[in-house]
């Protein structure tokens, strides 16, 4: 039974979506769409419930399954947020047309969490590429999902494209690593690097394309705005959360494990790759016209802010990611959630289309208020917690100047989402006539909204356990 | 255990604020009722707060401690000092006459009260904190809310520009200021944010000398130091009554107050190095405010750029380093608090019955509203310093103190005090006497029983603070006498 504890998250996640399966034909069409979603969602958060009783790992890190994964807090702490933000994403997805009624969207989001999860405990190179393959395909198909709009269509494309040639990169990486230590566990390379090589470096570059484009680094982060704006915008939600912290947790693992004596030099590297990735993220964000592209540009941002928590290669910093994450995970889920809440009834995304949002939905506004100004580094907010801990462990370090970047940068963000919250709050709809024109809140968004409402502010406030949870992850590393 | 009193003040307008949302939003008189009691009870803890400081005891009293994060030395530590504690019954007055002020806005009053609330409880969360990361957290909880009120509710023509300067100016003085505060945490070594323990980690002068200035002008943006006081008239001018008077009432106070905490008191060599900077730049403030405000034809704006240049003489006390002009820089840290606060009241309620602010096209408006042109006189004459006022209990020392340490300076800034008398009394005279235009005849309303009441009150503490000096100045003493141990002076 202990051997099976470590992978239990998955194994229940398997079984949830063969049930999803195997039930979906037996529901009539009208019950499809909440027995679906309820039974995802809750399956989901029943398993969150589950392994957080009974499959916490032990103090001891331990490699399990042949060292094709390791028993750790970050990696338990990763999937725990992976598993909650899969459920609240199928929350998302219940009332989206053509989505919401489909087994299969269900069953393509359950297979992409199992992808996430194995990507935060893998310990092996193969496992790894396995792993970020089995949260990408589904992922292709779900951005693609809505088959009958172009939008849709062209961003499941663009995605598998990116997705496809960065991942033959990454394999060719890791092929090269495998090829000159004759190893394939991450913990067994440590020895490989020791000093820095033309042949490191070449193989720090391959792998640092292929995980860039999952975290959407610059400058391979141009499908996001063109995938989040077409795919379904739970996916969109989800792709920028749950796969994008995936991906941070496979950096933060295997530069740690496999390069720790050449820190110095990727430092360098990662801390011009977050500082180019801030200051384009936020200055094209700056200029959109659509939230979901200005979302998409934004979340290009964040991953440079939690990168400065990487580029400090300390215990500190570790924890600061992993506590950003903590609290971005939560922020942009509820963003997006609200963008799906508010698009579903308005039919737009468009930016226009929030003028007098405050007036048709006052406690929506007030949702959006909290998640964008969490994205914007305000108290008391988990955003704000989060970048000061990543500033703080990069000044520790000696990285002033990029601290100095990341600061200028939240101030440039600060404009734009106060610029959308002027729509919300201050504009009036054509006509000034909003109150006849309400944005109702079905059950599922209401739960899901005021679930992350609740967890940005208990993020932002009472931060001191979540720091413990994210420096536990962080131990785990050192 | 004592009653965890502070704990209580600041999180009662948080918790007003959270009620207030619960509220219907049609049910607009529960929401002003609800208000004016979390404002009403807020004012009198910190009125009890104040009159039981034990001035003989001296140091941080009424201290509470709760850790919030020991892994890296964060707590919730609260305690105010004869420095602070008149800040918060500042705090506590500006939020009550503000409630009463805004009692006719009749545009999503629930929302306007919850954010004013937010505000006031990260104002005084920021005057009560001994916790160098909880300040920083109040902090930014008292600016951001400023966006929203004044983008709003504010006035229609210059609210978005004016809103967005002034949370941009805020911010980013604000995380210049932090990342300061975070080389402080490094460099002490202490693990600790615990601003008691930082007075006395003894950082070498070189680091002072370097981190100084980003502490302290990052915070003295707020406080409106120039250059970097373009924001506040034109925030002071597009907020909404009420705003302004929180803004130039009580955030201003709150930048100097920060600068004054965190800056000069955990970096005092910095401190000693740069103030003939301080100085130097104060001075431009007190001189170039007043006479920008003589050539302002809105009214408001005569206003916005007189708190431009009292700060400056705060920035001043502060710069002396002396006894004598600390003191006075707290006291005019309360004084002109509420001497603004009474001018913006004022101001709006002119404004919302002439529904102009231009100078040339006001007068006469002694008739209708007498309160109001007696209350303004009042605060004229504590802005030009009166004996018997506030105002004079303030400005003398710090002129003191200036003249102990630079005779020359003094007498450059005492010019304002010519020019702050001559622009008062023009605007009195073009506003409130004269004869009214003909197409405000009969217009004109009077004021409300809530306005009478703020207008009172204001004009009683200014009065009261006067003619007994004795009511705010031994607090104050305290205070500085802990700053100057700090200082390594006398």
């Amino acid at each position: 039974m202990t051997v099976i504890l470590p992978i239990l998250p998955e194994i229940l996640l398997l079984a949830l979506g063969i049930l999803v399966l195997v039930l979906d034909p037996f529901w009539k069409d009208e019950n499809r769409r909440l027995n679906l979603g309820w039974l995802t969602a809750g399956g989901l958060f029943l398993i969150l419930a589950v392994s957080l009783a009974v499959a916490r790992p032990g103090e001891e890190a331990a490699l399990v399954f042949g060292g094709m994964l390791r028993d750790d807090w970050l990696g338990f702490v990763f999937k725990m947020f992976f598993l909650f933000g899969a459920a609240i994403t199928a929350l998302f997805m219940m009332d989206v047309e053509g989505v919401g009624r489909r087994a299969e969207s269900y069953l393509l989001l359950l297979a992409a969490t199992l992808g996430v999860n194995l990507m935060a405990s893998a310990a092996d190179l193969v496992m790894l590429y396995l792993a970020i393959e089995t949260t990408s395909i589904p992922l292709y198909i779900l951005a693609g999902f809505l088959t009958g709009d172009e939008k849709s269509t062209e961003s499941g494309f663009k995605y598998m494209l990116f997705g496809a040639l960065t991942s033959a990169v990454l394999l060719y990486g890791f092929s090269l690593i495998y090829g000159f230590s004759g190893e394939t566990g991450l913990y067994a390379l440590a020895a490989s690097f020791p000093t820095l090589s033309l042949l490191a470096l070449g193989i720090i570059f391959l792998v640092l394309v292929g995980l860039s484009f999952k975290v959407s680094l610059f400058p391979f982060h141009f499908w996001a705005p063109d995938v989040y704006e077409g795919a379904p915008t739970p996916v969109a939600g989800f792709l920028s959360t749950a796969s994008k912290a995936a991906g941070f947790a496979v950096v933060l693992r295997l530069f740690m494990a496999v390069f720790p004596s050449l820190a110095a030099n990727w430092s360098v590297i990662l801390a011009i790759l977050a500082t180019l990735t801030m200051t384009v993220g936020n200055l094209i964000a700056l200029t959109q016209k659509n939230v979901k592209r200005m979302l998409a540009y934004s979340s290009i941002a964040h991953a440079g802010y939690a990168m400065i928590g990487v580029v400090a290669f300390s215990q500190l910093g570790t924890a600061s990611t992993v506590f950003y994450l903590i609290a971005y995970i939560l922020t942009n889920l509820a963003a997006f959630g609200i963008v799906t809440a508010f698009g579903r009834v308005a039919g737009s995304d468009d930016m226009k289309a929030y003028y007098g949002l405050s007036r048709r939905a006052p406690t929506l506004a007030l949702m959006m208020l909290v998640a964008f100004l969490s994205l914007a580094g305000m108290p008391p907010f988990g955003g704000f917690v989060g970048k000061v801990f990543v500033f703080a462990a990069a000044i520790q370090q000696g990285w002033i100047w990029l601290a100095v970047v990341g600061i200028l940068n939240s101030i440039v963000g600060l404009y734009y989402y106060l610029t959308v919250l002027k729509y919300v709050y201050l504009y009036r709809m054509e006509g000034e006539e909003e109150e006849k024109h309400p944005i109702p809140l079905s059950r599922p968004y209401a739960i899901a909204l005021t679930v992350l409402s609740i967890g940005i502010i208990a993020v932002g406030v009472i931060f001191g356990p979540w720091f413990g949870l994210a420096s536990g992850a962080a131990a785990s590393l050192f | 255990m004592q009653f965890p009193i502070l704990s209580v003040i600041v999180f009662t307008p948080m918790t007003a604020a959270m009620l207030i949302l619960l509220i219907k939003s049609e049910r607009k008189n529960e929401i002003r009722v609800t208000a004016l009691a979390a404002a009403t009870f807020a004012l009198i803890l910190s009125l009890w707060v104040y009159f039981n400081y034990d001035k003989a005891a001296a140091g941080y009293q009424f201290v509470e401690k709760y850790n919030w994060m020991p892994m890296l030395g964060i707590s919730l530590h609260f305690g105010v000092d004869g420095m602070s504690a008149p800040l918060v019954l500042l705090t506590g007055v500006v939020m009550f006459t503000g409630v009463l002020i805004s009692w006719g806005i009749d545009d999503r009053p629930r929302e306007f009260f919850a954010f004013m609330f937010i505000l006031a409880s990260g104002v005084f969360g920021v005057f009560a904190s001994l916790d160098l990361f909880m300040l920083f957290f109040f902090y930014e909880i008292a600016v951001f809310p400023m966006y929203l009120l004044i983008a709003i509710w504010g006035w229609i023509k210059t609210r978005e520009y004016a809103a967005m300067k002034l949370t941009l100016y805020l911010f980013i003085g604000s995380v210049v200021s932090l990342i300061g505060a975070l080389a402080m945490y490094w460099q002490s070594g202490l693990q600790t944010f615990d601003m008691l323990a930082l007075e006395q980690a003894a950082f070498s002068p070189a680091f002072q000398k370097l981190w100084f200035p980003f502490v302290f002008f990052g915070f003295a943006v707020l406080g409106g130091i120039f250059p970097f006081h373009n924001w506040s008239p034109d925030g002071h001018v597009a907020a909404p009554t009420a705003v302004s008077m929180f803004h130039a009432g009580v955030l201003m106070k709150l930048g100097a107050f920060a600068a004054l905490r965190v800056g000069i008191m955990l970096l005092p060599d910095g401190a000693k190095f740069w103030s003939p900077l301080i100085m130097g730049l104060a001075l431009v403030n007190i001189v170039y405010g007043a006479f920008i405000a003589m050539v302002q034809t809105d009214f408001k704006y005569v206003i916005g750029f007189s708190s431009v240049s009292h700060m400056g003489l705060v920035m001043m006390g502060f710069s002396t380093l002396t006894r004598v002009g600390l003191t006075g820089a707290g006291v005019q840290m309360f004084s002109h608090g509420v001497m603004t606060a009474l001018f913006f009241a004022a101001v709006g309620m002119v404004y919302d019955r002439a529904h102009t602010r231009d100078i040339p096209k006001l007068g006469g408006m002694v008739k209708p509203m007498p309160l109001v042109a007696v209350a303004f006189i009042i605060g004229g004459l504590v802005s030009m310093g009166m004996p018997g006022l506030s105002g004079f209990v303030a400005e003398f020392p710090i002129f003191m103190g200036i003249w102990q340490v630079k005779p020359l300076v003094a007498i450059i800034a005492a010019v304002s005090i010519v020019v702050t008398a001559a622009y008062i009394m023009l605007v009195i005279r073009r506003v409130f006497f004269g004869s009214m235009p003909a197409e405000f005849e009969g217009h004109i309303g009077t004021i409300t029983a809530q306005d009478k009441v703020a207008l009172v009150f204001l004009c009683v503490i200014m009065i009261c603070l006067g003619l007994t000096p004795a009511l705010m100045v031994p607090w104050v003493q305290t205070g500085v006498q802990h700053l100057l141990s700090l200082l390594g002076g006398a």
